[in-house]
């Protein structure tokens, strides 16, 4: 067990450093200048500016001093917030992406295992083909146009009511977080509801449900404690990487709900070719989503005893 | 799921209420209002600052020697008097004027700050505002140590300027965030993170910054210390929303919850259907087409830049192509509102326009094409941002000198960094650019294409230009200088330099509740100093 996690750790390590790589490269490869603004400097403020984030040095040279600086922990100065390290810009900012990550989760595991469950109860019967058409709608709509329905929606019930009863946009209270999670989720929630339905299915037909059946069970005993834990596996699984992938996709969302979260910095510091934001944020939520995996891998152990960790 | 999708659908057709009364973005018995912000202010050390955002928070917590009032006229700030000369100039401090930690302002907090600013460690991109000070520029690109600048304490509340070249608009000058002061020991205390956050910054003006969460709220408050702190209504401005999302940003409005929104083209619809009242406003800023007059590119030619001259019709930009109230057709480098000697500067000295005229143009064409020594001319390359209006616009553009002069097109549509370093690079033949005024003197536009302005990025060169761009700058009467950037404006026209597009407008909503907003187009725009939110009618 202790061997196995290692060895999935020090895996882990060189994945983060190969995206470290292959983003720094990337970076660099892309035209354009990130000292450049719209007001031309001269020549000396530019060189200043160089020196400031030692893009003068050979790009081999920043390679390095890049990898012994994110070694210890420190990715810089941002380009664009020149009094802001980006240490700070994600030590303030991914919390918040985090709890709007995690509760989005939830709305999605909750909701995709009911609704899951549901439909493969309901096979084939209405409740099932009014779902799996809600849910190839929640996997091909993007989140963006879910996010504009959604605030549409609080406004419209607002202006009903006559005083706002959830908050259209904006950070603070639990209120603030429901519609964008619930609209982050949904892609998420639609694709459990799915793999649910046909693991649920799956399990079904096993022998063991027979024997409950056979031993008289009642259908609500079998249905938590022999269908429902064994079709949650596949569940699992898929769930590390969405959570990595919500906690950190959740940029459009960010942008029409106004929450202060790292998604918004991420995609913005591409646009305005902010080297150290780029690195930063980007190794940041490389090692995040390693990490994910690797810890629902470990859970998988303890789910299902018959996975051996080797 | 299937209850909300099918209530979603059922009150997306019944229409909007907008309860007015229930807003809570103006309240009259606190005199508090909520604003959104476009962007989390990126730099709010104001010797560094040039985003608009930034701009707007500093000019409300900071204040300089002088300010503008409601009707954008300089009045005293920091300083009571002063008294502007060919040479030099003094400004004399007010006593009451205090940080906000209750110790005076002083002149050595200008002193420091204007050196600060301009020393090229600093890496301030709007340190060239500083150059009409004595060695600014010379300070700026390292020859000169920063001691040598010509300004001086004379005492704690007389500050003395010396100019490196007559500036009459000095005054105006002083307004701006690059010439705010900043007290040396706070600013060393505060080492790198000088602005950073809330706490990180010493406040002078109207307002302080009460609390800044990055990227999610920053409030202002009434500045207790504010020498003119009577003639301040409002509390707070809370801005407690941070997007860029104009569509967000609307909605926010509609319940109620800002005070204040800037429409586009797709939320202009909305708004209207809102039967809201709409206000627009000049931005100040003038868009044009910008030529590559390197030596290997066609558009060197006159004659072919003529040509596109006589095809071009601004008013069809703006009513077609635009399609959004509040711009003007472009006819000039010079926008409308500048002043000139007495009246406004293009009441005084009328733009020249070429009129359309399509034989004309073909005549200019088929010279051109016998001077370049081409029988058909290559595509033109034709750089714009990656915006949906900026394509929309080089599509127009492309089909209309097609259908006019047969010529080609070739659209290259790049991100914000990679147009920079194309236009700088000078990798285009037409670059869809714009230039904002950074203060309200005709200069702030008429040196922008001599040859040693660094952000003439078709490298237009004309001695001609050149000559009458120093003669307004070495003098301080208005009409001589007036009357150089006349004759700037004609050889501009001439020789079809550039090719004006529109005069940008904004369309915005604003709470009827609130009152006294200023927008400017330079300085702090929108500008809530003076606003007051007044008592409603229940029924309105």
């Amino acid at each position: 067990m202790l061997a196995y996690t290692l060895k999935r750790l020090l895996a882990g390590i060189i994945t983060v450093w190969f995206i470290a790589t292959a983003t720094f490269m990337a970076m660099h490869m892309v035209p354009g200048d990130p000292l450049m603004n719209d007001k031309a400097v001269t020549a000396e403020i530019r060189k200043n500016l160089e020196i400031k984030y030692g893009l003068d040095k050979p790009v081999t040279e920043q390679y390095f001093i890049f990898m012994g600086n994110m070694l210890r922990g420190d990715f810089g100065i941002s380009f664009t917030q020149q009094n802001r390290r980006v240490n700070d810009i994600i030590r303030d900012h991914f919390p918040v992406s985090a709890t709007l990550g995690l509760l989005a989760i939830f709305f999605a595991a909750t909701g995709g295992i009911i609704w899951g469950a549901l439909t493969a109860l309901y096979r084939n019967r209405l409740p099932d083909i009014i779902i799996m058409f809600l849910v190839i709608l929640g996997i091909s709509v993007p989140s963006f146009v879910f996010a504009a329905l959604g605030q549409l929606l609080l406004v419209n019930i607002n202006g009903l009511l006559g005083f706002s009863l959830i908050p259209v946009a904006g950070w603070g209270t639990f209120s603030h977080m429901l519609m964008p999670s619930l609209v982050l989720g949904l892609g998420t929630m639609a694709l459990l509801t799915r793999l649910m339905r046909s693991s649920m299915l799956e399990v079904v037909n096993e022998d063991y449900i027979k024997t409950a059946k056979a031993k008289g069970l009642s259908p609500l005993r079998i249905f938590f404690k022999h269908q429902l834990r064994n079709a949650i596996l596949p569940v699992i699984t898929i769930l590390g990487p969405s959570i990595a992938a919500i906690t950190t996709g959740g940029f459009v969302v960010e942008l029409v709900f106004a929450i202060p979260g790292l998604g918004r910095y991420f995609v913005q510091a591409v646009q305005q070719l902010d080297y150290t934001v780029i690195m930063g944020t980007t190794v940041f939520f490389g090692a995040f989503l390693v990490l994910m995996v690797i810890l629902v891998d470990i859970i998988y152990g303890f789910v299902d005893p018959r996975v051996r960790l080797q | 799921m299937k209850n909300c999708l099918a209530m979603l659908l059922l009150l997306s057709f019944s229409g909007p209420i907008w309860a007015q009364n229930k807003a809570t973005s103006v309240n009259f018995e606190t005199q508090t209002i909520t604003i959104a912000l476009t962007q989390e202010p990126p730099q709010l050390n104001g010797m560094k600052a040039t985003d608009q955002v930034s701009i707007l928070i500093l000019s409300h917590v900071m204040e300089g020697l002088t300010r503008y009032d409601r009707r954008g006229n300089i009045v005293p700030g920091v300083a009571e008097r002063w008294e502007i000369n060919d040479k030099d100039a003094t400004f004399w401090l007010r006593e009451d004027a205090l940080w906000s930690d209750g110790e005076p302002v002083t002149a050595h907090d200008f002193v420091f700050a204007w050196r600060n600013a301009l020393k090229p460690e600093t890496a301030s991109e709007y340190a060239f505002i500083l150059y009409p000070l004595l060695n600014g520029e010379a300070i700026n690109k390292g020859e000169m140590d920063a001691a040598r600048l010509g300004v001086e304490a004379i005492d704690d509340r007389t500050l003395h300027i010396r100019f490196e070249r007559p500036t009459g608009y000095f005054d105006k000058l002083t307004a701006f965030v690059t010439y705010f002061p900043a007290r040396q020991n706070f600013f060393e205390s505060r080492d790198q993170r000088f602005g950073a956050d809330a706490t990180d910054l010493l406040y002078n003006g109207p307002f302080q910054i009460s609390q800044w969460v990055h990227s999610a709220s920053l409030r202002m408050t009434k500045n207790p210390y504010y020498w003119d702190r009577s003639n301040i209504t409002l509390n707070a401005i809370n801005a407690d929303y941070i997007t860029a999302d104009t569509r967000s940003r609307l909605n926010l409005f509609i319940d109620g919850k800002i005070v204040s929104t800037e429409l586009d083209g797709e939320t202009y619809k909305d708004a209207l259907t809102q039967r809201f009242r709409i206000r627009r406003f000049t931005t100040g800023t003038v868009f044009f087409l910008e030529y590559n007059h390197r030596d290997n590119r066609i558009t060197r030619n006159l004659n072919l830049r003529r040509a596109i001259q006589h095809v071009f019709d601004p008013d069809e930009m703006v009513n077609k192509v635009l399609a959004t109230p509040g711009n003007l057709p472009g006819k000039s480098l010079f926008p409308v509102w500048l002043k000139g000697k007495h009246d406004k500067f293009r009441q005084e000295y009328r733009a020249p326009e070429a009129p359309l005229d399509l034989n004309q143009a073909r005549q200019y064409l088929a010279q051109a094409k016998a001077e370049l020594g081409l029988a058909t001319l290559p595509p033109l390359v034709l750089l714009v941002g990656d915006s949906p209006t900026a394509a929309k616009q080089a599509e127009y553009l492309q089909g209309k000198l097609k259908a006019t002069l047969g010529l080609d097109i070739k659209i290259d549509i790049q991100t914000f960094k990679q147009r920079l370093a194309k236009m700088t690079a000078g990798e285009f033949d037409i670059v869809a650019a714009g230039w904002g005024p950074d203060f309200d003197d005709v200069m702030t536009f008429g040196d922008l294409l001599t040859s040693w302005n660094l952000n003439n990025r078709g490298r237009y060169n004309n001695p001609a230009y050149d000559e009458q761009v120093r003669i307004a700058m070495n003098s301080a009467n208005p009409a001589v200088r007036m009357d150089a950037m006349g004759k700037v404006q004609q050889i501009v026209f001439d020789d079809a330099v550039i090719l004006p597009q529109y005069e940008q407008g904004v369309i915005y909503l604003l709470h009827p509740a609130l009152r006294g907003v200023v927008r400017r187009v330079v300085g702090a725009d929108p500008d809530y100093t003076y606003a007051q939110v007044i008592e409603l009618d229940q029924k309105d």
